[in-house]
């Protein structure tokens, strides 16, 4: 069993899934266990994994389903799944996110979807799988399908919650579906130039065959970039996600908000790095040069929309789309400190992005309300609640010593060494468009003042509330305790960030990317 | 004009195949973004899948080969297989053949044929979840109309206050249960609705019983104001070309309303149907239309 | 100024240091609003276990050793690293000691106002004194950021603690001005630093890699300054300043011990530390444009003491002689002498001890007569003598009379000054002084020698005795600094 810890990481959800649904008919109760408890199994199988990746010489496990083998070349055909230091942590923060969120969604599946549980979970574990199997496959078809196993569950989520979500969806259907049929395009065109599916057989095909300067290879590059770009919600193509993530239901945003965004985050360094290769992505194509600068502008209209938002999910989905820009911007600058900080970004925000969504969810249960207006007096009533989601925002703006502060360090020492200026200032930019949004946040939770500046109470902490709209209350410890978890994982991944940047580093040595430092 | 190496020849003629995919790709791409209706979307969504599982099955096409099972001839099972007489021989024969580079010319890729299965499956999957959240799309909001859909997302944004939006959602439902169906028709004549109630369960009634009235209001959210505007280019406007008035419209909301006009025409054919045949009527006559352009 | 050889020991007190208030945090939460008793004993405790904690280690270092202790590596060659050096240490002793002395007053204060959420004040007065500690034993860069940062937000809650109208506008421009200049200039500069030098090997160190920055070429060394200096804008030099007179809607042990002392001598205390220990004096004083930061310096002192003259408000009219007194040790570190950095050092403890008194004193007045502006003081020295008293002595420090502390300080600064050849800002601090006497002594002159008319004398009405003890006390300490000034200045290696 130990051996095969790569398989057992998608066989607990995806049998978990199959059991919710065949059991879930009989008892409604048992999906929930079912679902901890796959979530808890696989989250084992994947550290068993990360320590036999560790552990192996080159770093990487390589697991071929069905016994094909793929010793000739070009690297062929079957379904390989290929773990290596950067697949393996983020199916682990898939894995970790996961088990989070299912221990958290008791409370609200019962009661946004009340007799629903079955189904949902059934998607639930079958959406983990997806996404875990996106990290660790090594098969850019098999990706493909992945994907839309992924996307699929994704749609049926978030389609779970008000009409309005359905509706949400139905545009996320459209666009998902335009991306992962124009990634599909792009691996047909793949396939056509080197004849394999393999990652590693196409990267070993490109260069052996000197296809850098290929147009066919070029147009699929820009195909499976689109693709990806698209469904990772980049400015121009975000329009999907605000809607999709607020409407949906509580468990539902918090499950996706963190990952889907990153997980294709990861797609993009893979297909990066590992599938066309350092040289062809960013030697022999223009993107090098341009996509800085789309990065400049997607980060810039995400803030300022973040900005204009009253509402807490809303406003957090705006910022995703932020933070997915200085992701993509961390690997285009091209360079070794930009790949590591956009990788430790994708981990900690992860981390923090499901900080504050089970914040905002439980925000949401107590106070009935995300908008802005609604919010006064939370930090007698919730303390701890609301200290767990400010952890959160403060991670977002990048304060030490949250996990955030050490990403956000890493963009910008890449950023510097490949001096991408513009990169750089915009960086900051989006920085304080945060410190605004939190700290207005703040006082509109901490002051008694409205927002045209009117005194609400008498002053001297006098909140304009009565007994009861202050009286200290939490809320149920299933939700809040993995509030407080994913809170302390955020400070404890930001205190031993050195630790997992030394892992990504490892990683990273295979490559061969500018580290740029000297005068 | 079709010597070897022109343009023309090597897109018309050697791919061919590719430059319909092309063609194909952009038709459901434009479908997809700039109709209004939810199930010409999801047309748009099946050409564009369609498009791309012809390119795959394009890449695996050989001149001269054929279909990927064993030729006669090299089949280990088959009459002209090398038959020696003892049995063992034949026993290790029965595993599959390794074919040589030369044989294997012969026959179509089959590779690009088989990803296209889990493509279709997928394609087919996706399709289907969409329908399902049209269904619930249309229960909700009682209309396949983007514009609409997103006019009434407005108006219960908006509250309790009566917006514009608001009040010509609302009052589409009074309006059309007292002129009734025959009120489809001559449209521009009916009177302003007499009371603008905002009591409107409309949601709730529409989803779960499609009787007549149900289905017409959800059809017709045409605001007394909007009426007026829609009058004046009734007359001209929505008998003949359908389509025109209708690209125009997914453009401006205020000008959205030549498409109720057209939906009410299959309405009354299809009236006391469920409200998935409604829906069916009318995603089957933009299907013609698509192609043509 | 470190000197080449040191003994380095491997001690737990800076650490106790730090934690003692989070600890004490701990117990204040936990006794709550209905123990406060009990919750005021825990940040009593929490000060005295601070302040031992630093006052033990004062022998050891004038015995000429440093005393180190690492947490943990946060980058692969820079870790977050606790160094008491001389400077350090007399910083953390000067916060640590009027911790105390606030505690005292806070409880005099807070109780006498009936002030609400006093729970929260006092436990985010232990998070920021926790970060005040970190930041005066931070070893490097990265560290004095960490716990720059942490005070930064920290102090949000006690400025904002009126929760009223006034503390948001107050709030905002507080923390847009630090966390603007922290993130935005800060942080590039810090990243700028580790990236650029050496291969990003440099850790930053204050003592391994002094005058490192001399690689880069003198344009970037120029715009490397000037981000520090203005990053850190806690030091309230000039065009950054105006966050210190928003900050005084809080109540008045956060302005005394926060905005007189511990905040903004984090400030200057980080400036001193990029000056000295990351560009070093020599190569600051090899620096061409470095010449228009001692004209900021100047600007900053002057302005700011006519715009204190303008004010009514007490504790606005502090808060602007506070943001002049900053100037005085910016401008000190700027001359880049060891006179010139001694003396700054040496200021920070001086202003501190003289302005902590003034505020106290202001709030005092305003516990005792719910007054607020210098017009309404008339007559008030009958009724409060030993407050206006206080109030008199630690004008005259921060004037910089002797025999008080904030003569010595100045003193220094001149010398650093003149060694320099810089005659022209001996002249400022002259004019200076002379404005500081023009804003400052008319206050405690009103409060003594004009009399209300329209009030009877009501004898007399002092604040608390837990008000008016510390402000005493804190008054002595100006004296006490005056004849102090010699282990003092042996400590910060001015004097062997």
């Amino acid at each position: 069993m130990m051996e095969n810890a790569i398989a057992w990481i998608l066989i607990f959800p995806l049998f978990g899934s199959v059991a919710c649904a065949i059991l879930g008919m009989g008892n409604k109760k048992i999906c929930y266990p079912i679902a901890v408890l796959s979530m808890a199994g696989s989250l084992w199988a994947g550290i068993e994994a990360l320590r036999q990746v560790i552990a192996s010489e080159e770093h990487t496990i390589s697991y071929i389903f069905g016994g094909w083998t793929l010793d000739q070349y070009p690297r062929g055909v079957g379904i390989e799944f290929y773990a290596d230091i950067l697949g393996i942590l983020i199916t682990l923060v898939v894995l970790g996110v996961g088990l989070i969120v299912a221990i958290y969604s008791k409370l609200p599946v019962q009661e946004e979807t009340p007799g629903k549980e079955p189904l949902f979970y059934t998607l639930f574990l079958l959406q983990i799988t997806g996404l875990a199997g996106i990290c660790l496959t090594g098969d850019a078809f098999n990706l493909y399908v992945l994907i839309e196993v992924a996307a699929l569950t994704g749609y049926g989520l978030i389609a779970m919650g008000s009409n309005r979500a359905a509706a949400a969806t139905f545009n996320y259907v459209m666009l998902g579906t335009i991306g992962a049929s124009l990634y599909l395009l792009g691996v047909g065109y793949i396939y056509i130039k080197t004849g394999t599916l393999n990652m590693i057989g196409i990267q070993q095909a490109i260069e052996a065959n000197g296809l850098a300067d290929s147009a066919t290879m070029q147009v699929a590059f820009v195909l499976v970039g689109i693709g990806i770009l698209i469904k990772m919600a980049f400015f121009p193509f975000h329009a999907w996600l605000p809607n999709a993530y607020c409407n949906a239901p509580t468990t539902t945003s918090c499950l996706l908000a963190p990952l889907v965004t990153k997980v294709m985050i990861y797609v993009m360094i893979r297909m990066v790095l590992s599938v066309f290769g350092v040289e062809f992505s960013f030697e022999s194509t223009m993107w090098v040069d341009v996509m800085p600068w789309l990065v400049v502008v997607a980060i810039l209209c995400a803030a300022i929309m973040a900005l204009a938002q009253r509402e807490i999910k809303r406003m957090l989905a705006y910022l995703i789309v932020a933070e997915v820009g200085y992701m993509v911007g961390g690997i285009w600058i091209y360079n070794y400190y930009g790949f590591i900080g956009s990788i430790f970004h994708v981990i900690s925000d992860a981390c923090m992005t499901l900080c504050l969504f089970l914040g905002a969810g439980l925000i949401l249960r107590k106070a009935k309300t995300t908008k802005f207006d609604g919010l006064r007096g939370l930090f007698g009533k919730m303390p701890l609640t609301m200290t767990g989601f400010f952890i959160g925002g403060f991670s977002i703006i990048g304060l030490p010593p949250t996990c955030g502060f050490f990403s956000k360090w890493y963009l910008i020492t890449g950023g510097m060494v490949s001096q991408r200026w513009e990169y750089m200032v915009v960086l900051m930019f989006s920085t304080m468009v945060m410190v605004v949004l939190f700290f207005r946040l703040i006082e509109r939770i901490h002051l008694a003042v409205t927002e045209s500046g009117e005194n609400l109470g008498h002053g001297h902490g006098d909140l304009g509330l009565n007994a009861e709209q202050t009286r200290f209350d939490e809320g149920p410890l299933s939700m809040l305790i993995p509030l407080l978890v994913s809170a302390t994982i955020v400070i404890v991944v930001g205190i031993y960030n050195q630790d997992v940047v030394s892992l990504i580093e490892i990683f990273l040595s295979d490559y061969n990317l500018p580290r740029g430092t000297g005068h | 004009m079709f010597e070897d190496g022109s343009i023309i020849n090597e897109l018309f003629i050697e791919r061919l195949n590719y430059l319909i995919y092309v063609v194909l790709l952009l038709i459901g791409l434009h479908a997809m973004i700039a109709k209004n209706n939810l199930i010409k979307k999801l047309i748009g969504m099946s050409i564009f899948q369609t498009a791309i599982i012809l390119f795959y099955v394009s890449v695996g096409v050989k001149e001269g080969a054929t279909i990927p099972i064993y030729l006669p001839e090299h089949d280990p099972h088959g009459s002209h297989a090398s038959h020696s007489d003892g049995n063992e021989t034949e026993q290790s024969n029965h595993g599959p053949v390794v074919l040589d580079a030369e044989l294997v010319k012969g026959y179509s890729n089959p590779l690009p044929h088989v990803l296209m299965l889990t493509a279709i499956v997928v394609g087919v999957a996706t399709l289907g979840l969409a329908l399902a959240l049209c269904l619930r799309i249309y229960q909700g909001y009682g209309t396949i109309e983007e514009d609409e859909i997103l006019a009434k997302i407005e108006g219960q944004e908006m509250g309790t206050k009566p917006s514009v939006v608001v009040k010509s959602v609302d009052s589409s439902k009074p309006a059309t249960s007292q002129s009734a169906k025959p009120a489809s028709k001559p449209k521009g004549s009916s009177s302003p609705s007499p009371k603008r109630s905002k009591a409107s369960p409309r949601t709730k009634a529409k989803a779960t019983s499609p009787t007549t009235k149900a289905k017409t209001s959800g059809a017709k959210p045409v605001s007394p104001k909007r009426k007026a505007a829609a009058s004046k280019s009734t007359t001209t406007g929505s008998k003949k070309s359908p389509a025109k008035p209708k690209t125009a419209a997914s453009k401006s909301t205020t000008k959205a309303k030549p498409k109720p006009r057209a939906k009410p025409k299959a309405k009354p054919t299809a009236r006391a149907k469920a409200t998935s045949t409604a829906k069916k009527a009318t995603a089957s006559k933009p299907k013609p239309k698509t192609p043509k352009k | 100024m470190s000197a080449p050889e040191v003994t380095v020991i491997e001690d737990i007190r800076p650490l106790i240091a730090l934690v003692a208030p989070l600890i004490g945090l701990i117990g204040i939460v936990w006794a709550g609003e209905k123990r406060r008793n009990l919750r005021e004993t825990f940040t009593f405790l929490a000060a005295i276990v601070q302040a031992s904690a630093v006052l033990s280690m004062v022998p050891l270092l004038l015995g000429g050793g440093i005393i180190e202790f690492h947490i943990w590596q946060i980058f692969t060659n820079v870790p977050l690293l606790l160094r008491v050096d001389g400077f350090g240490l007399l910083f953390a002793c000067v916060a640590s000691l009027l911790w105390i002395a606030t505690t005292v007053y806070a409880i005099g204060y807070m109780r006498g106002l009936h002030e609400h959420a006093q729970t929260r004040f006092y436990s985010f007065f232990a998070i920021s004194l926790s970060a005040t500690m970190g930041v005066a034993f931070s070893a490097n860069l990265l560290t004095i950021y960490f716990f720059y940062e942490m005070l930064s937000v920290s102090t949000f809650p006690l400025v904002t603690h009126m929760q009223d109208k006034e503390a948001r506008t107050g709030g905002r421009t507080y923390l847009g001005y630090l966390l603007f200049t922290s993130l935005c200039l800060l942080l590039p500069a810090l990243s700028w630093c580790y990236v650029w030098l050496d291969g990003g090997t440099v850790t930053m160190d204050f003592l391994a890699d002094t005058g490192k920055v001399g690689e880069f070429s003198q344009t970037t060394q120029i715009i490397l300054l000037a981000l520090f200096t203005f990053g850190f804008a806690k030091a309230g030099l000039m065009p950054l300043h105006s966050w210190l007179p928003g900050a005084m809607v809080a109540p008045t042990p956060v302005s005394a011990l926060l905005h007189a002392v511990a905040v903004v001598k984090v400030g200057v205390f980080c400036v001193i530390r990029v000056y000295s220990d990351i560009f070093g004096t020599e190569v600051l004083r090899e620096l061409d444009g470095e010449d228009w930061l001692i004209g900021i310096a100047c600007a900053t002192i002057l302005i700011s003491s006519l715009i204190a003259l303008s004010q009514d408000n007490l504790k606005r009219r502090l808060a602007f002689s506070t943001i002049g007194q900053l100037g005085y040790v910016v401008l000190g570190a700027t001359l880049a002498t060891d006179m010139g950095i001694g003396g700054s050092v040496l200021h920070i403890a001086m202003h501190a001890c003289g302005k902590i008194t003034l505020f106290f004193c202001a709030g005092a007045i305003f516990v005792a007569s719910g007054k607020k502006y210098v017009s309404q003081l008339r007559g008030l020295g009958r009724r409060m003598p030993i407050t206006m008293g206080a109030f008199m002595i630690g004008s005259l420090s921060v004037i910089g009379l002797p025999p008080l502390g904030g003569f010595v300080s100045k003193w220094y600064i001149a010398l650093g000054a003149l060694d320099r050849d810089a005659i022209w800002v001996v002249g400022v601090l002259l004019v200076s002084s002379l404005l500081n006497v023009f804003y400052l002594l008319p206050v405690a002159v009103t409060a003594f020698f004009r009399t209300d008319e329209t009030e009877e004398n009501p004898g007399i009405q002092e604040a608390p005795m837990a008000c008016v003890v510390p402000l005493a006390l804190t008054a002595l300490g100006c004296f006490v600094l005056f004849f102090l000034s010699d282990p003092l200045l042996r400590l910060v290696k001015i004097i062997e």
